[in-house]
């Protein structure tokens, strides 16, 4: 009896395509994009830390500090901005220009040395008079200047190994009433050596020996501040309110062109087209109303978020308005497509429901994207919600003008017409038998 | 491909010529060539035959292997075709959350009817239905013979001149069933076309001012129901007879004597009431007792039976 029951079961999965994928592709399909972004990062590579450096010193200290900062393999420094092509190389980041380059997004983090802090980097005890090293960050990625400051820690520790002991030694000095000659003389010949050892190793230039060598120890001081969410109340709520909004709109569009499936499953396709309806009247007008549905939920996600959790919406309006019809536009398009490649509503659901988990997974919904492998940040990009999200970052966190969402509005739009037409195309088996 | 009608001439609302549809390997319709003039024409035929692809082909929702339809001599898929034709497909074809009077609406809308005209259109729709009591009820609450009638007047909204009833009375109780009737004999008596298909005789008997056949894709029968009678059987009536025993002997003494026996009732034809005496005459000879005899004129029924050797409902 229970044999008979258990291989009914199977027999009817065996049949059911749409269970078929929830039941084990899409579970691998989630496994394979945790296991990259959190799990397999010896295939796919650390996802790196970019930062910008901004020498102000210009001191034997702070040029070694720079040197080590570019060999950490889990940065990626870089000192000017990128050469476009025909011109010639930009002048390096000041601290000001590193600043509005982290307000624009192009690095989470900048890094700034100052003037005066080769004179004493490293200082030990009560009362010293060392210039702080400033990181200037972006608190849409939190992790990046946590891991930067670590770093700084880390390279001070290793790129001036014999500033540090000095600086110890003098401190020790002062406070144990003076060394005698015969103990000066043994401590300047293990600086001399810790020195021979730093400079070895910057002639070397191997960021594994870098990360290898944690042997010696030392402080430095740091000053991080947030340049772009520091007079924000409520910091990640709009990258939360865009991710979770257009998962759901992916959802409801494809829940909503399907509505084409129920009108030729009970006949009303017919009934409609036998009409003064065409085909491409029809799912325009189905394509308007996926729009306008999508345009009230995302405005009821921005409203809600902006009295619970003081996102400030209002200051933001224009931006608000341009990048949620052209989210709404994208995601009602993608529905319309799924509905017209679908022959039923269960296939729909099925594959709907695997596509749309994976674009948000990949597209930074479910999490950042700055926590992924640099891959799968770029196969972010092929999903609307890397885009959408993108644009409200933009709109809400850095308060770019509406000009600036230029690309994310083209790239949104122009695939929307794209995604309609290929609908449109796929929806001619429903024109005639 | 016949000529557009010329100015003043009479077009016919429907005339079909050697209409051929293939799905694969199937030919669903074969060859059909049919006119409709001003009547009730019943399309009938059993499940399969190739009615509801013929309605289709009518509708402009077929695209042809060969053959021509035409609607009031316009193509059958051309704008000016579609604004004559109304149709009620043999599913319920209506939204189901929305209200009786919400769906006209929409197909009133879908038809190009705005303003006061949609609004007396849905009136009227509603008032032809019997539902204008529950014009706010959502269809899924609606019983079946009710979302049979609104299906109906969904595809009469525009008061076209030409209506396909694709087996409107599936699934329907008798009162509806009756409601149903009324509402098509009502669009007959304002002069409308209705092709009218069914695989129940009895509609066609009552609705039918002529009747088309159709088997295996092809016409097999056409004309009015007398006619098709007469065809089939000239003068001839049936005779019905229970036996008290269904025994061999009685299959075989059927048999002799040009009869065949069905679910235990032998079946004859006879030219004259009289040989219902000589068929009971033989029997008592033969020891065979009968309990029952019934005398049955053809009906359409038989003629499909006769056409094809299958009960029309197989």
């Amino acid at each position: 009896m229970i044999t008979a029951i258990v291989l009914n079961g199977f027999r009817a999965l065996r049949r059911d395509r749409g269970a078929l994928i929830l039941s084990f592709i899409l579970p691998i399909a989630f496994f394979s994009i945790f296991g990259m972004v959190f799990g397999g990062r010896r295939s796919t590579g650390t996802p790196r830390v970019s930062v910008l450096l901004v020498d102000e010193d210009h001191s034997a200290a702070s040029e070694r500090l720079m040197r080590g900062l570019r060999r950490e393999s889990s940065l990626v420094a870089t000192t000017r901005p990128e050469t476009k092509k025909g011109e010639s190389a930009p002048p390096e980041y000041t601290a000001a220009t590193a600043e509005t380059a982290v307000k624009q997004g192009i690095a989470p983090a900048a890094l700034i040395i100052p003037q005066g802090f080769g004179a004493n980097p490293v200082a030990f005890g009560p009362g010293g008079t060392r210039k702080a090293i400033r990181i200037l960050h972006d608190s849409s990625d939190p992790v990046a200047a946590q891991v930067l400051a670590g770093m700084l820690q880390k390279v001070v520790m290793t790129s001036l190994p014999d500033t540090m002991a000095a600086s110890g030694m003098r401190y020790f000095e002062q406070s144990s009433g003076g060394l005698t000659s015969e103990q000066r003389k043994n401590i300047e010949s293990g600086l001399s050596h810790l020195r021979e050892r730093s400079e070895k190793r910057d002639r070397d230039e191997s960021p594994s020996a870098a990360n290898q060598d944690n042997s010696l120890g030392g402080l430095v001081a740091v000053e991080v501040r947030d340049v772009v969410g520091e007079n924000k109340r409520s910091p990640m709520i709009s990258f939360y309110a865009a991710g979770v909004g257009v998962m759901f709109l992916l959802f409801t569009a494809s829940g909503a062109g399907g509505s084409l499936l129920d009108e030729a499953e009970n006949g009303a396709l017919d009934r409609i087209l036998s009409a003064r309806v065409s085909m491409t009247t029809l799912l325009a007008g189905k394509l308007a109303y996926c729009t306008l549905l999508a345009c009230l939920q995302l405005t009821l996600m921005f409203l809600w978020g902006a009295a619970v959790f003081h996102l400030d919406l209002f200051a933001h309006l224009p931006g608000f308005f341009v990048m949620t019809i052209a989210t709404s536009f994208a995601v009602a398009s993608f529905g319309m497509l799924l509905a017209s490649v679908a022959r039923t509503r269960a296939q729909l659901g099925a594959v709907s429901t695997l596509i749309i988990l994976t674009m948000s997974a990949v597209g930074g919904s479910m999490f950042p994207r700055f926590l992924m492998p640099e891959m799968m940040q770029k196969a972010g990009l092929l999903t609307f919600n890397a885009w959408a999200i993108d644009g409200y970052t933009k709109v809400f966190w850095r308060d770019e003008p509406v000009s600036h969402l230029a690309p994310q509005v083209a790239v949104l739009i122009g695939s929307g017409v794209a995604l309609f037409l290929i609908a449109r195309r796929f929806a001619r088996k429903w024109e005639y038998v | 491909m016949a000529a557009p009608p010329q100015a003043g001439e009479r077009t016919i609302p429907l005339q079909i010529d050697c209409v051929v549809k293939r799905f694969g390997a199937l030919t669903a319709v074969d060859g059909v060539s049919l006119v409709a003039d001003r009547t009730c024409l019943g399309l009938l035929g059993p499940n399969g035959a190739g009615k509801s692809t013929l309605i289709r082909a009518i509708a402009g929702r077929v695209r042809l292997d060969s053959g021509t339809v035409r609607v009031f001599g316009q193509q059958a898929n051309s704008a000016a075709a579609r604004a004559e034709l109304g149709w009620a497909p043999q599913e319920v074809a209506l939204y189901a959350l929305l209200t009786c009077r919400e769906n006209l609406e929409a197909f009133g809308r879908y038809q190009g009817l705005r303003g006061k005209a949609l609004r007396d259109a849905v009136q009227w729709c509603l008032e032809w239905a019997v539902l204008a009591d529950r014009a706010n009820v959502p269809v899924k609450a609606l019983s079946g013979g009710m979302r049979r009638r609104l299906n109906m007047a969904a595809g009469i909204i525009h008061r076209p001149r030409l209506v396909l009833l694709d087996e409107p009375t599936v699934g329907v109780d008798p009162q509806s069933r009756n409601r149903i009737f009324e509402m098509v004999e009502d669009l007959r008596n304002q002069g409308t076309t209705v092709i009218y298909t069914t695989h129940y005789m009895e509609e066609a008997e009552r609705l039918c001012d002529s009747i088309a056949i159709i088997d295996h894709g092809r016409i097999i029968a056409q004309g009015a129901k007398e006619e098709l009678v007469a065809q089939s059987f000239g003068g001839r009536s049936d005779v019905l007879m229970h036996f008290a025993a269904c025994t061999p002997n009685v299959a075989s003494w059927a048999s002799a004597r040009g009869g065949d026996m069905k679910d235990g009732i032998a079946h004859f034809s006879i030219e004259q009431p009289t040989a219902i005496a000589t068929l009971l005459d033989a029997a008592a000879r033969e020891g065979l007792e009968v309990i029952d005899v019934t005398l049955r004129r053809p009906n359409l029924e038989s003629v499909f039976l006769q056409l094809t050797g299958r009960e029309l409902r197989q």
